[in-house]
């Protein structure tokens, strides 16, 4: 369970979110610019609330307190252009999270072919990730941001980087994907198709504020 | 009409650069060359600037990271009147930027009763060589680097943290390989401008075989008293290092 009840103080509002997350995927849905990548920053410790706490699985995360910096918070984040280093192969991007974590040379190579191989891209190990389609790019970043067996997942606009063609295929098969993950999964997004996609848990963000009476069982 | 007027005016200035090096380079005959290399003050010359260079450039390399990395990424007050004293040696002429470093590092400058307390001569040797070229030539690095750091994307090192590097980490194996372009060419850039240091060395270092006679004062020295073959022969080498440079700073750009 993550719980959010947070406040920080932005240059053109204030920004509150209060919410719990249940394990399974809640999508969050809001126009641009209202704060939908700010709640996701926060979670993963990019942002630092001005207050309020974050409190995953029983470990504060944030509070007036604490602030464990995001390398120390086991929280996965796909970017919206997905943020692969250019300078790594995919194998190696999805092994970097495996490398800070010290796990030795032989166990990486087993786990990175696993979460390559369950998102049925184990092919492309030893590809350069600019030569990648979108629709690849987005499932080795969820490799990437999985591998590390995170104990929440963040998804930051997943599929607004892909062209209107490939997105409807993209996400019917990112719904498959995430519907196996047992662990708390934001998946934010300004696109009301996306919303029909994920109907299990939906809150409306607007103006900076997480509306959680939005929210379905 | 316009258009040959534009192209004889660019070949007049391009001819005017090339002539004087391809003249140069000339002059003697490749027997000749090697042979004026051999002689003890031209070796000497070569050793003192190949090993000078080499510390000048390590020692902007160890503080000019740093420095760079501030001015990209750090909001701090002040920061564009820092910047403009990265660039200052770049502007300022290199004999009043010897004069400086004599003025406060000499034998009767302001850090003179210290270093004299610690048994330290700096002024005319080795040391001051390595202090002339660090002080004209570390902005040339600092500048690309700075550069360098700018154009990656924050986003990047991001993802990095929430994968669990720590920022050190994030540092070495995202951020340093991402700008290593930038960060090789302003090396490469720096060392050049540390080799064809002359003004600075010979105000604060003096201009002493084996000690502080480094290429370009070597160059002098022989033009004025001494053989005019070997200040030839040194010129031709640091028109080809500076040729090679010109080259790999090109490759690096191209990357």
């Amino acid at each position: 369970m993550l719980h959010i009840d947070v406040g920080l103080q932005m240059r053109d509002f204030t920004f509150a979110a209060s919410t719990e997350v249940p394990s399974g995927v809640t999508v969050v849905v809001g126009p641009s610019g209202a704060g939908k990548s700010t709640l996701l920053r926060i979670i993963a410790g990019l942002l630092r609330p001005d207050s309020g706490s974050i409190v995953l699985d029983g470990r504060v995360l944030s509070d007036h307190r604490t602030f464990v910096p995001p390398y120390q918070r086991d929280i996965g984040l796909v970017f919206q252009e997905y943020a692969l280093f250019p300078h790594l192969s995919v194998g190696r991007n999805v092994a970097y999270g495996l490398r800070a974590r010290n796990v030795p040379a032989r166990e990486r190579g087993a786990r990175v072919q696993a979460a390559l191989d369950r998102l049925e891209v184990g092919s492309l190990a030893n590809e350069h990730v600019g030569e990648l389609s979108g629709g690849q790019r987005q499932r080795v970043a969820l490799a990437r941001a999985l591998v590390i067996e995170p104990k929440a997942l963040l998804l930051d606009e997943p599929l607004s980087a892909l062209d209107p063609q490939t997105r409807g295929r993209v996400r019917s098969e990112l719904a498959s994907i995430l519907s196996d993950i047992h662990i708390p999964t934001l998946l934010v997004t300004h696109d009301e198709a996306d919303r029909a996609a994920f109907p299990q848990r939906v809150l409306l963000i607007e103006h900076g504020r997480l509306i959680s009476g939005a929210q379905h069982g | 009409m316009i258009r040959a007027v534009v192209a004889v005016a660019a070949a007049l200035l391009l001819a005017f650069i090339i002539i004087p090096l391809a003249g140069l380079v000339l002059h003697l005959a490749p027997r000749d060359i090697v042979s004026a290399l051999q002689t003890p003050a031209a070796q000497s010359a070569l050793c003192l600037s190949l090993l000078t260079t080499v510390i000048a450039l390590a020692i902007t390399l160890t503080l000019g990271t740093p420095l760079a990395y501030i001015l990209a990424r750090a909001a701090f007050r002040g920061r564009s009147i820092v910047d403009a004293i990265v660039d200052l040696p770049i502007v300022v002429p290199p004999a009043v930027a010897g004069l400086a470093l004599l003025l406060v590092f000499g034998r009767t400058g302001t850090f003179a009763p210290v270093l004299a307390r610690l048994g330290i001569q700096l002024s005319f040797t080795t040391a001051a060589v390595v202090m002339a070229q660090v002080f004209v030539s570390s902005p040339f690095y600092v500048r690309a680097a700075r550069a360098g750091f700018l154009n990656i994307d924050r986003t990047l090192e991001s993802a990095s943290a929430t994968l669990g590097m720590g920022p050190l980490r994030t540092f070495y194996f995202v951020t340093v390989p991402l700008a290593a372009p930038a960060l090789l060419g302003g090396a490469v850039l720096c060392w050049a401008r540390a080799l064809g240091e002359f003004g600075a060395t010979i105000m604060f270092a003096g201009n002493l075989l084996g000690v502080s006679q480094t290429l370009p004062l070597a160059v002098y020295l022989n033009l004025e008293g001494g053989s005019m073959p070997v200040a030839i022969a040194l010129s031709v080498i640091m028109i080809a290092f500076s040729a090679a440079v010109v080259i790999v700073v090109r490759l690096f750009e191209r990357r």
